[in-house]
């Protein structure tokens, strides 16, 4: 079974420091690192403009032209919409959904991945590949009769109404089950002729090797259902229950053209993702070149 | 008298409880949360409903109407354009920042993973970001152009305008992605083959386009199927800073299945939308599928 969606696997453990190998002249070089200097400063400067727009007023930002740096910081914008809005609580939502998903997501996918790639069981291959085959269905395919579902359940405007349906992806499934064909079978029988059974090796020997696969998976689901939006739109239908991004997008409409406060409360929503990824930007990067998610 | 026979059918079949067991959770998600609503949605498409009471048998009604409906074909065509040409587009920038970001030069871990930043950043935050620096009034995309001493342009009331902000984000977006795609692609050239090059005295261009892109064809291929269905899925940006408009110049095929769906209660021609989506991703899917299998062939 080779039927995938991911990029031409890049040979492990060819790591070349020096990219062609070849020798450039300081000039060339130069002319590198200025042209990364420029894409860099292209591709941050919304974000610079972000910070930049989020301690400006009103009066400030329709004066023209805007300053490039502020001469007054109106850090009220980072408070004044705690009070005025329930940003605490679309904070909260937002932790626990992220949180609920990570850990059912990293559970589900572990022994998933683990079943498919060393239990032989029933229909092991059909239903893997009816799994992977749902790889690319797009949200707005089956939000429809899922949304039906979800208010058959009685979870509508509810967090588990966000949190399970997404427990439905295949990325991490597929990214375990890779995982796991790699491990040797002679650890996993030798552990069975110690006299351990199948769930007992799981648990014992398999999960603790499993360390880099369950940092991938926790970090992409945590992006992902932190910046997830049209499911939660959807589900969640009283302003108390918005997590960040739907909150933010209802507060588009009440700030207007107050962009202060609007884009203060929109780093906010994002600098969670941001300190993940400063952290193990390491496991992004290589993340996205083993398994080409995004 | 326990033979080797029942030994071994009974370590089958604990195995298979095992593995029932293991993938028990992941099995049930996805019937209730996947499977059943991608058959449900098949099902809802041949029929009128509108989210409660009884549904109304159509047959293949919804399908005719769709062929007859000027703005879904308004948005198929919005979305094939705009498709056209944020595809190549980020295959371009993101073959030029692997290329530029792929030698050795000072900083070149940090400058990685600050192009890459953009892909972290949730698509309503990035519409927010954007909708401040589109701003026809205050934004500082007119006030760059104006100082310049070209004409401002009405990027909420223009059409086109719309749509060239909305690329602009996606691109925005996409570019680290593409970059880090191509990085891992270019890992795969032996280092060899630049030196036998490098000896033949071939140009900076001819390496590029005698080896460099050559073997770096599967990935593009991937990049190119993957950004097409990615791009067939764009919706949050859009919500954010145009809502489809102005009219229907920014309305994509998502788009429009969750206005018929959602705002306009039309739950069965939302889900008759939905099947045209996924047999279009289905297609490039089945590519992708055909060549990574052809590749692993040979």
């Amino acid at each position: 079974m080779t039927a995938q969606l991911m990029p031409p696997a890049a040979p492990e453990n060819t790591v070349q420091p020096e990219g062609d190998g070849l020798p450039q002249s300081r000039r060339v070089r130069t002319g590198r690192v200025v042209l990364a200097v420029l894409g860099v400063v292209l591709l941050m400067f919304p974000i610079y403009w972000m910070l930049r727009t989020s301690v400006a007023s009103v009066d400030e930002l329709s004066t023209l032209p805007v300053r490039m740096w502020p001469r007054q910081w109106h850090w009220e914008n980072y408070v004044a919409p705690w009070r005025q809005f329930p940003f605490a609580r679309w904070l909260l939502n937002s932790v626990v959904i992220a949180v609920a998903s990570v850990v059912l997501t990293v559970v589900i996918n572990l022994s998933a991945g683990y079943a498919f790639a060393k239990l032989r069981f029933p229909f092991r291959n059909v239903l893997f590949l009816l799994i992977l085959s749902t790889l690319m269905v797009p949200v707005q395919v089956i939000m429809i009769p899922q949304f039906q579902i979800v208010i058959d359940l009685g979870l509508l405007n509810n967090t588990w109404g966000v949190v399970l349906p997404r427990l439905a992806e295949a990325f991490g499934l597929f990214m375990a089950r890779q995982f796991f064909m790699s491990f040797p079978d002679e650890l996993l029988e030798a552990a069975r002729v110690d006299g351990a059974g199948h769930l007992r090796t799981f648990w014992k020997i398999v999960l603790p090797l499993s360390k880099p696969l369950v940092a991938v998976l926790v970090i992409f689901t945590f992006m992902w259902r932190w910046n997830e939006f049209v499911w939660p739109l959807i589900v969640l239908t009283d302003s108390n229950s918005y997590t960040l991004p739907v909150g933010l997008q209802f507060l588009i409409g009440q700030f207007s053209t107050d962009f202060g406060p609007l884009l203060a409360m929109s780093f906010l929503s994002i600098l969670p993702v941001l300190l993940v990824f400063a952290a193990f930007q390491g496991y992004f990067v290589e993340g996205v070149a083993r398994t080409g998610i995004k | 008298m326990v033979t080797l026979r029942t030994v071994r059918s009974t370590g089958a079949r604990t195995e298979r409880m095992a593995g029932l067991i293991l993938a028990g959770p992941a099995l049930l998600v996805f019937t209730v949360f996947m499977f059943v609503p991608l058959m449900l949605t098949f099902w809802y498409s041949l029929h009128r409903y509108r989210g409660f009471g009884t549904m109304q048998w159509l047959g293949a009604q919804n399908f005719v109407e769709i062929f007859h409906d000027n703005t879904f074909w308004r948005a198929l065509i919005n979305t094939v354009l705009f498709t056209a040409v944020s595809v190549p587009l980020g295959v371009v920038l993101g073959l030029g920042g692997a290329l530029l970001l792929n030698r050795a030069m000072p900083g070149r871990t940090l400058f990685r993973a600050l192009f890459y930043v953009p892909v972290v950043i949730s698509g309503v935050a990035s519409g927010v970001i954007f909708l401040r620096l589109f701003d026809p009034l205050i934004g500082l995309i007119n006030q760059l152009l104006g100082s310049v001493g070209l004409p401002t342009v009405d990027w909420q009331g223009n059409g086109k305008a719309a749509l060239v902000s909305i690329i602009v984000v996606t691109t925005w977006q996409g570019v680290g992605f593409g970059m880090v795609v191509y990085l891992a692609g270019l890992q795969g050239i032996p280092r060899e083959l630049y030196e036998v090059a490098a000896l033949d005295g071939a140009t900076g261009w001819q390496r590029f386009r005698l080896i460099i892109w050559p073997l770096l064809g599967p990935t593009t291929f991937f990049l190119v199927v993957y950004s097409i269905i990615v791009s067939f899925q764009v919706f949050d940006v859009v919500y954010v800073m145009t809502r489809g408009g102005p009219g229907t110049s920014t309305t994509f095929l998502v788009q429009y299945a969750y206005d018929q769906g959602f705002n306009q209660r039309r739950q069965g021609y939302a889900a008759a939308i939905g099947v045209i989506i996924y047999l279009i991703v289905l297609l490039f899917t089945i590519a992708q599928w055909r060549l990574s299998r052809r590749r692993d062939a040979a």
